[in-house]
């Protein structure tokens, strides 16, 4: 027994010696001080849980942070939240970015406004940016905020005049205060083209339970569910449980709407023609005009607000024959959400 | 090697440093099998792990893993596998933060105020779990899960905006009221980081001296190891096993209910949905790694939040933050299996040991067994 323990162990590390010898050409990597300055703007972004290849709100600023590399010639790091971490390992992801000499930094998501206060006062020639969150104030911080309620209000319209059995669904991730906006906007917006609409309102998970922006399978039970109680039409904002409702969409051949993203775009042939249209939540603008103005040295510190005016807000029309027949009634709407005739509520 | 076969504890601690050097090896393949250089990778962890921020981070993090730990080994020293510290520390941690921020009470009164609120809650959400146990023979497992499910769902109703939540203006998070200054316990400078240690990393430590008080030097703890060992072996000895059950489910859970403390009263100062989550899973993971020792599981928490800490540098070079998470299961593994070997190592040397003491008697020994 003794003798195979050692046997075992010397061939184990005797591998790992080759191997890592054998790699001595791979990637380098360095503690974060320094790294290279070939490039003048390093622009760092930091995602909420959940991350990239959620298809919708992270993918959007991993999008626009794209846009901004390719286009600006920016040098870009973008990092991750671990899974239950708590508030310091939020302000040591935006101090190690800080430090490390990246300028903007970009916090996607609210759960950053604490952690991010302490690093601005830090770091007081940094030029920061949250999404999503206005209660953090300082003279180097953007707060990137989005009227999503009107977009959710036109593309409840649109649900609503899409639908033959008087139902739609609305398909929430977890039911934070920022998803119980969509779902009022959207509410109100069915209710305005059709008064006797029923509208069936679903979450996936509730309350600390983040597992909802990133359970397909789950979305995707829930959102048959939806279609067999009536529903029709099905709006979701779940990130990247979305997904699963498009898959209950081509097994029911029925109706969805996409979220944040232009999702006509990115998913599944299949599902296409499924997709009436997508709440356009512009994150990858807002990243890309805020990388661009830092780049400039234009930065504005304070709210920016994206709504349907300045078109930070939208719907998608990439889908031309689910959407067409009722685009005429949604731009009358934005057009009278715009002027101020009619107001969208928050929640 | 002598000394070593003699000494329990030196072999343990072989065994341990065994399976980590085992789990950085793994750790080394699958790096170079991806085409990272490891020894670069390690060092860049070692060099961000040891800066002043991480290592106050390492720290506080370190503290509520312990804590974890602990209320999962004292369900484990009675055989008891509670699964469901994660979450009576939920639950509790909620509530606590609620209590904290209605009721305002003079410093030290206010804070025991709510670390006891803390402990009752975790206590009697887990006491439900050693209830059904003894009554209904419901296998603390499955009901310890189940109320896990259950806490998520008290969370989310009572989390709501004219009911314990209020919501921040501007922000779209929403957390119980905020706990006033005289609730709160300040933390400890670290020299040159920016964060602070939790000042109640203090907590974790007195929890892990009682801890290991109780168990190894009173009548109760004596109790508790008797049943843990053989339930029917201590019921003939006189211990009522069904009283044994739930108290040890109750003092788990209120070990439990303390997770959440220092970072509630540390830093957050109210529970919102940006609390901290699965911290009782990765105690369960922690206390296993620890053997239910409290001076291994503080070790096993060092280590872990170490390896959490570090991780955060990975992405920074592009490289998957998950290579750490391969590691801490590696770790996990190959110490089970070399504590087992280990043991039967032991077990054989000390066989052979007597053996050989037999053998020099020789016959005299065997006349006197005949005798």
């Amino acid at each position: 027994m003794r003798r195979a323990l050692k046997i075992s162990l010397v061939t184990v590390t005797g591998a790992a010696l080759t191997l890592s010898a054998s790699a001595c050409g791979g990637k380098k990597a360095d503690s974060g001080d320094g790294g290279d300055t070939k490039k003048t703007i390093k622009v760092g972004l930091a995602y909420d849980i959940g991350g990239r290849g959620d298809k919708s709100f992270n993918d959007a600023a991993y999008e626009g942070l794209q846009q901004a590399k390719k286009t600006l010639n920016v040098d870009v790091k973008d990092l991750e939240a671990t899974k239950g971490e708590s508030d310091n390992d939020k302000q040591q992801r935006l101090d190690l970015l800080a430090s490390s000499g990246y300028n903007p930094v970009v916090a996607v998501g609210f759960a950053y406004a604490g952690p991010l206060g302490k690093v601005a006062a830090k770091y007081p020639n940094t030029k920061f940016a949250i999404v999503d969150d206005s209660s953090v104030k300082a003279a180097n911080v953007t707060n990137l905020l989005f009227a999503a309620n009107q977009g959710s209000y036109l593309v409840g319209a649109a649900a609503a005049l899409k639908s033959k059995s008087g139902t739609v669904g609305f398909l929430g991730g977890v039911d934070t205060p920022l998803i119980k906006s969509f779902e009022a906007g959207y509410t109100a917006g069915a209710k305005k083209a059709n008064p006797k609409i029923k509208v069936d309102v679903k979450y996936i998970s509730r309350g600390t339970d983040f597992s909802g922006f990133s359970d397909p399978a789950k979305g995707k039970t829930i959102a048959e569910g939806q279609y067999d109680a009536g529903a029709d039409v099905i709006y979701h904002a779940a990130g990247a449980s979305g997904n699963g409702l498009f898959d209950a969409a081509i097994e029911k051949k029925k109706f969805a709407i996409g979220v944040d993203s232009d999702q006509y775009l990115t998913a599944k042939p299949a599902a296409q023609p499924y997709i009436v249209t997508s709440m356009l939540k512009r994150v990858d603008t807002a990243v890309f005009n805020f990388v661009e103005d830092a780049s400039k040295g234009t930065t504005k510190a304070g709210e920016q607000t994206f709504d349907l005016k300045n078109d930070g807000i939208g719907y998608a029309v990439s889908n031309p024959e689910a959407i067409k027949d009722v685009q005429a009634k949604l731009d009358e709407l934005k057009k009278q959400i715009i002027d101020g005739t009619i107001t969208v509520p928050n929640s | 090697m002598n000394r070593l076969k003699n000494s329990p504890l030196a072999l343990t601690v072989l065994a341990a440093v065994l399976a980590l050097v085992f789990a950085v090896a793994v750790t080394a393949v699958v790096l170079s099998a991806s085409g990272f250089d490891p020894l670069s990778t390690f060092q860049a962890m070692l060099d961000f792990g040891t800066k002043p921020d991480s290592v106050a981070n390492t720290l506080n993090r370190a503290s509520t893993y312990y804590l974890a730990a602990i209320a999962v080994a004292i369900g484990f020293r009675m055989n008891l596998f509670n699964i469901g510290v994660d979450g009576q520390y939920r639950l509790a941690a909620m509530l606590a933060a609620a209590a904290g921020g209605a009721i305002a009470l003079p410093p030290v009164l206010h804070q025991a105020m709510i670390i006891i609120v803390a402990m009752l809650v975790g206590g009697l959400w887990a006491g439900i779990a050693g209830v059904l146990k003894v009554t209904r023979g419901v296998s603390e497992v499955i009901s310890t899960i189940m109320l896990n499910f259950i806490a998520t769902g008290v969370i989310a109703v009572l989390l709501q905006k004219g009911r314990l939540g209020h919501q921040v203006a501007g922000s779209d998070n929403i957390g119980t009221k905020t706990i006033a200054p005289s609730g709160r316990v300040a933390g400890i400078p670290y020299p040159g980081a920016n964060l602070q240690v939790f000042g109640l990393i203090f907590l974790a430590v007195a929890v892990g001296v009682v801890f290991h008080v109780v168990v190894n030097r009173t009548r109760f703890g004596f109790d508790l190891r008797a049943t843990g060992l053989s339930a029917t072996a201590a019921s003939a000895g006189g211990v009522n096993a069904r009283r044994m059950v739930v108290t040890a489910m109750l003092l788990s859970g209120a070990a439990a209910g303390l997770i959440g403390m220092p970072q509630l009263l540390g830093a957050s100062y109210t529970y919102g949905l940006d609390f901290p989550t699965g911290l009782g899973f990765t105690g369960i993971g922690i206390a296993l790694l620890g053997r239910n020792h409290p001076v291994g599981i503080a070790f096993a928490a060092l280590l872990w939040s170490f390896l959490d800490q570090s991780s955060q540098i990975l992405q920074f070079n592009d490289i998957p933050k998950e290579i750490v998470a391969i590691t801490q299961a590696a770790v996990l593994l190959s110490v089970v299996v070399v504590y087992e070997i280990v043991r039967r190592l032991g077990l054989r040397w000390q066989q052979q040991t007597v053996a050989a003491e037999l053998a020099e008697r020789g016959p005299a020994g065997t006349k006197e067994v005949a005798a």
